[in-house]
């Protein structure tokens, strides 16, 4: 039963298998394994088998409403959903109930879907390891001693562990396609605007992407087709119709131009993910892409860029938890006392770094110096990737510049942001990408491929990272939890 | 360089009680970040326009027309402290 969704749903329509059966199967697995690896911080183990029965209803009547119909999947705890507590990572949302569901969730609803669970993150998304949730640390399947990568970590986890068929996350500055290469799973950022943030806890709202995570491309694109396009209730949202991804993914590389950019094979970066990821570029070859060089300059700003601009939004989004209209109060003589209280002790520790440093970017006489200025940078980075973009169809480059870290490895706040140094610039820029497996290194921790398109091309994407999959074997191989 | 009063400075404008060892150690780590965005004052943005959004969107505008709404009770069944339908707030105003 542990296989991909698209499997499921064929095994579904033939009759060899039941949606319930497959939810009881996961719910099985979550019980007996999620122990070790943290994966969740809530299961909704009944309204999970109410959804499966509904589905089963239908696709026994022949009338299953698509591809995700009875497909197991887990979100991010980052996604409203209506009834189901929603705590963002933190103590200051423990015991935040929505009144309503995302648009992806209500997507993904409509779509027959069957939600297990809310994964674990790093508190508000900050982070790049899931040691930063306020409840307990996720660890990674390929080795519980490290850690899944971040903020999306419970999510790539649940479905490496084989916890979840498929999932969702969010990325900020590469919170899906870092933990997806950390966990060996596909990953992908999509478009900035292509999927609606209705019900998304923001974090860096000119950044912030919802996408899937998914144990190969066919059902990357079976997941983010099922949540993108637009919503009137985000007017982020980009108007632009979804194309069938699924349909698109055989077409092949042959006659497509792939860059390779000089910046990111870059010195300190781990030579087996540095060999891996150049192998993989050589099959691409093999299969008819052209490679050309490319070079993006500022890639090496982008990191003091992305640390002014995220903690700046965020110091600005996270103002809303003052202990009034919901999440954590602490009692306070008078208002400024209970809201200073409250944040001190709803928040973690990197949260309150990064409100304190978004906070002095924005403040009076530092902003032209900070905000103004990596704004600037950021229009470079944009420029930079649509000069290279009128060369070449897509960028080819690693995902991250090493493989998982252990827990408590990266104590010091910097070392811990530049594991996102090849996966911000594409939220800088807000284009497309996906992280897809292409190799392990000698103590068989996985590596991944990034594969980075112009703006609202993830059909091109999705067929590169499927050419490369269906080329290789990397998939076949799955952590051991027993 | 920012110093303990800036830190202290930050927190009451962020509304962030912090501790004494928590304002200590947020100077150290805030400066060991801020010398690595200084690292941006090398790069030349002379006449390069701001951008504050990756997409082509401004300025997106719709009708102002009357739609349901989150029923009331749903959305004050978080509130950490209500009067009736209100939320209620220590006092604000001396008497």
């Amino acid at each position: 039963m542990h296989q991909p969704i698209h499997a499921l749903t064929d095994a579904y329509r033939r009759g060899d298998l039941t949606p319930t059966a497959v939810a009881e199967d996961y719910l099985a697995r979550i019980s007996a394994l999620d122990g070790k690896v943290g994966a969740y911080l809530t299961v909704v183990r009944e309204q999970a088998l109410a959804a499966a029965r509904e589905s089963e209803l239908r696709w026994r009547a022949g009338t299953p409403r698509g591809p995700l119909d009875g497909a197991p999947v887990a979100l991010k705890d980052v996604l409203c959903t209506a009834g189901v507590r929603t705590t963002a990572g933190s103590k200051m949302l423990e015991r935040f109930v929505p009144p309503y569901d995302a648009t992806t969730v209500e997507r993904l609803r409509a779509a027959g879907a069957v939600v297990l669970g809310k994964t674990n993150m790093d508190e508000f998304a900050m982070g790049s390891s899931t040691e930063h949730s306020a409840f307990h640390p996720t660890r990674n399947p390929w080795d519980l001693a490290r850690v899944p990568g971040g903020s999306s970590g419970g999510s790539a986890a649940a479905v490496a562990g084989g916890l979840a068929a498929g999932s969702y996350g969010s990325d900020t500055g590469g919170s899906i396609r870092q933990p997806a290469a950390f966990c060996g799973v596909v990953g992908m950022k999509p478009t900035y605007g292509r999927v609606s943030r209705y019900g998304l806890i923001a974090l860096a709202s000119s950044l912030d992407q919802i996408g899937p995570f998914a144990q190969d491309v066919t059902d990357t694109a079976l997941l983010l087709a099922a949540v993108a396009g637009y919503d009137r209730r985000d007017a982020t949202s980009i108007q632009a119709p979804v194309p069938d991804y699924a349909a698109e993914l055989s077409k092949g590389v042959a006659g497509l131009t792939l860059g390779l950019p000089d910046e990111y094979f870059i010195d300190g970066m781990d030579p087996d993910v540095e060999r891996a990821v150049r192998q993989a570029i050589e099959v691409l070859k093999g299969l008819g892409a052209r490679i050309e060089r490319v070079s993006l300059p500022t890639t090496q700003h982008s990191l003091a860029a992305y640390y002014v601009i995220l903690p700046a939004e965020a110091s600005s989004n996270l103002a809303r938890y003052d202990g009034v209209k919901y999440g954590l109060r602490i009692a306070g003589r008078d208002l400024i006392e209970m809201q200073s209280r409250t944040r001190a002790a709803g928040f973690g520790a990197e949260v309150k770094r990064r409100i304190m440093l978004g906070t002095y970017a924005l403040s009076a006489g530092y902003y032209d110096a900070y905000y103004g200025k990596a704004q600037s940078v950021r229009t470079l980075v944009r420029r930079e990737f649509a000069a290279a973009f009128a060369r070449v169809d897509l960028i080819v480059a690693p995902t991250t510049p090493n493989v998982a870290f252990k827990h408590g490895e990266k104590e010091d706040p910097l070392s811990m942001y530049l594991n996102d140094v090849f996966t911000i610039p594409g939220n800088l820029s807000g284009i497309p990408g996906v992280s897809v497996p292409c190799g392990f290194n000698a103590s068989g921790l996985p590596i991944g491929l990034q594969m980075l398109g112009r703006p609202l091309d993830e059909a091109r994407v999705l067929r590169a990272a499927y050419a490369y999959e269906q080329a290789t074997t990397w998939r076949s191989r799955r952590p051991d939890l027993s | 360089m920012i110093d303990r009063k800036d830190v202290e400075h930050v927190a009451r404008l962020t509304r962030l009680a912090l501790t004494e060892a928590e304002l200590e150690r947020m100077r150290e780590e805030l400066n060991s970040i801020l010398a690595h965005l200084d690292t941006l004052r090398a790069v030349s943005t002379e006449g390069i326009e701001p951008t504050s959004h990756a997409v082509d969107i401004v300025n997106v505008m719709r009708e102002d027309e009357i739609a349901p709404c989150l029923p009331q009770a749903s959305v004050l069944a978080n509130a950490p402290d209500l009067s009736g339908e209100f939320f209620r707030v220590p006092r604000i105003i001396e008497e």
